[in-house]
């Protein structure tokens, strides 16, 4: 039901996020969606990639402070109109978004939105009693 | 031999010759010693350990039997440890960082606060600072001893005192052109903003009737002096002191004399010893000024270790005070920051932000000066396990951390979150100041 997101604290300072993707690369490990909150002082850098542990160790051993989040997931029809349509079964249900970022690539017909709520577990629930689907870690990566 | 200058406020005493002087200290520091032997538990357990009694001081040399007295022994006995009077005699309290978490506290009778007028009277002197003069004590007024310190001296000498505390430069000015202000006393770094203040607004010097300065409270260089004096059109002196043995008033350097500062020996003596091994050094040779004050009855310090390195100019002055005097300050024995007058630690920043969830213990502080304001950034790293991963949340950490530090050191910083390790470590040890100022010459 929810997907696994790291989270990456990174200072605001020229080419530390070009040398955080050259580590992720170096190592082999994918990055299939990417999103960058932005202060003056510091950036939290949220990506979703193939094997969070593997992740998680790796930039911890570079110095790195991160951590990782359950996010859900959201098939979102890829057309006018599709995420309001989430983001009101969400507002209805009062629940609080934190932040979301969207997929680059589809699933199908689908986009993919990444959601960050304050109930994740009635969210969760809300969602799919209105049929909206939620993607697995497997169907992601 | 020429005539003593005509500016010395306490003649008798000023210009007392060695011999006397030197009597009327060991008699003074005889009794001090009794006093603290007798009232200050603290004192007295240590110069037991160390098999000394008060009977043992026979002549001055016999000081460096006294066991060192550390600023660490006013955090220890905080408050009220060290003080040798009783408690309804204290009048007054001031106080100072220590270097965690609690200040250090000064406690001064009625007679402490005539001594301390009196010796700022003798510096104001050294300024030729009198009667007719008006004096605006722009240091800050409060636990600080600068600005009720200053005060107090120009009370004494009768001198018409504008206390303008610290800060609202541009109402300073106006007071100090419609007042007619003669001599000013506060930080230097804030007289040089004061100058360049009066530059950019185009103020007309002419105006001003400002002759002299003391600036004191933190070091400062003979190129800001220069820049002082060229802004401000004045002659800028070197006011010293800290609130362990009193607070401003213990040194001046003389308007005839300059480059060393008169210590008031018949309230303070001083002694310069090797910082590694505690040894006096002889005159003339570099080490850390130890203070021993001996007509303190709040709170007497025995051996105080200032960390201030400096040397005693054993040559008689041209004003012809015999107050030996100490060279300008040359630097410090230990790691703490004077910023916009206050004093740092940086184990008090420890201190602070230990325990707080998020981050780690590891910090490290740059000190630059910005237009002529000090400006402390304080670098922290945070824990390897990010708390949150919600900006919002982030910046709150950074916020309560700020807080924390800013409460105990009584200072504004400015707080940078830092990635784990990027807080740089020599040797295994971490290196927790850098100050980009330059502050000694
Ligand atoms: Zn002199």
């Amino acid at each position: 039901m929810f997907i696994k997101q790291i989270s990456v604290f990174i200072e605001n300072r020229h080419g530390r996020l070009e040398e955080f993707t050259t580590l992720l690369g170096e190592n082999g490990i994918d990055l299939i969606a990417l999103s960058i909150a932005d202060t003056t002082n510091f950036g939290i850098l949220r990506a979703i990639v193939a094997d969070n542990e593997k992740a998680l160790r790796l930039v911890r051993d570079h110095g790195y402070t991160a951590n990782l989040t359950e996010v859900l997931a959201v098939a979102v029809p890829d057309s006018p109109g599709g995420l309001a349509g989430v983001l009101t079964m969400l507002r209805d249900g009062s629940i609080s978004i934190e932040y979301l970022y969207s997929f680059v690539r589809r699933v199908g017909k689908d986009a993919i939105i990444i959601f960050r709520v304050d109930q994740p577990e009635k969210a969760a629930a809300l969602l799919q009693e209105k049929g909206v689907r939620l993607l697995s870690q497997e169907e992601i990566v | 031999m020429q005539q003593p200058s005509p500016h010395i406020w306490n003649k008798h005493v000023e210009t007392m010759d060695r011999a006397s002087l030197e009597a009327l200290q060991l008699e003074r520091l005889q009794e001090t010693v009794r006093r603290v032997y007798q009232n200050v538990p603290v004192y007295r357990e240590r110069m037991q350990a160390a098999g000394v009694e008060p009977g043992d001081i026979r002549s001055l040399k016999d000081l460096r039997l006294l066991p060192f007295t550390q600023k660490t022994d006013l955090r220890d006995n905080y408050p009220y440890g060290l003080f040798a009077a009783p408690q309804e005699d204290i009048v007054r309290v001031h106080a100072s960082s220590g270097t965690t978490g609690k200040p250090i506290v000064a406690g001064y009778t009625q007679h402490d606060l005539q001594v301390w007028a009196e010796v700022v009277a003798r510096c104001l002197g050294c300024a030729h600072v009198h009667k007719n003069d008006t004096v605006q004590v722009s240091y800050g007024y409060g636990l600080f001893t600068g600005g009720l310190g200053l005060h107090g001296g120009a009370e004494r000498i009768g001198a018409k005192v504008v206390p303008t505390s610290a800060g609202n430069t541009k109402r300073q000015l106006m007071l100090m052109q419609d007042l007619g202000t003669t001599a000013i006393a506060c930080t230097p770094s804030y007289a040089l903003l004061m100058g360049e203040t009066m530059r950019d607004t185009g103020m007309d010097l002419s105006k001003l009737k400002l002759r002299t300065g003391m600036f004191g409270a933190e070091p400062w260089t003979e190129g800001m002096r220069d820049q002082i004096q060229n802004l401000l059109h004045i002659t800028a002196l070197d006011i010293y002191g800290l609130t362990e043995t009193m607070g401003p008033g213990v040194a001046m350097e003389c308007m005839e004399g300059r480059y060393g500062l008169h210590i008031w020996e018949d309230h303070f003596i001083p002694e310069i010893l090797d910082p590694a091994t505690g040894e006096p050094l002889p005159d003339g040779e570099m080490g850390e000024l130890c203070i021993t004050t001996i007509t303190k009855e709040g709170m007497p310090t025995i051996r105080y270790r200032t960390h201030d390195l400096t040397c005693i100019i054993p040559e008689p002055c041209p004003c012809g005070r015999t107050h030996r005097r100490i060279r300008r300050l040359h630097g410090r024995t230990d790691d703490m920051l004077i910023i916009r007058g206050v004093n740092v630690f940086p184990s008090q920043v420890e201190a602070s932000i230990v325990g707080i969830d998020g981050i780690a213990p590891r910090y490290l502080l740059v000190v630059d000066r910005v237009n002529n304001l000090d400006v402390l950034e304080v670098q922290v790293e945070l824990a390897p396990e990010l708390l949150a991963d919600e900006v919002r949340k982030i910046e709150d950490l950074s916020r309560r951390v700020q807080r924390s530090i800013e409460q105990v050191l009584g200072l504004s910083v400015k707080l940078r979150l830092m990635e784990p390790g990027s807080i740089e470590r020599s040797e295994g040890k971490s290196k927790h100041v850098v100050d980009k100022r330059k502050l000694y010459d």
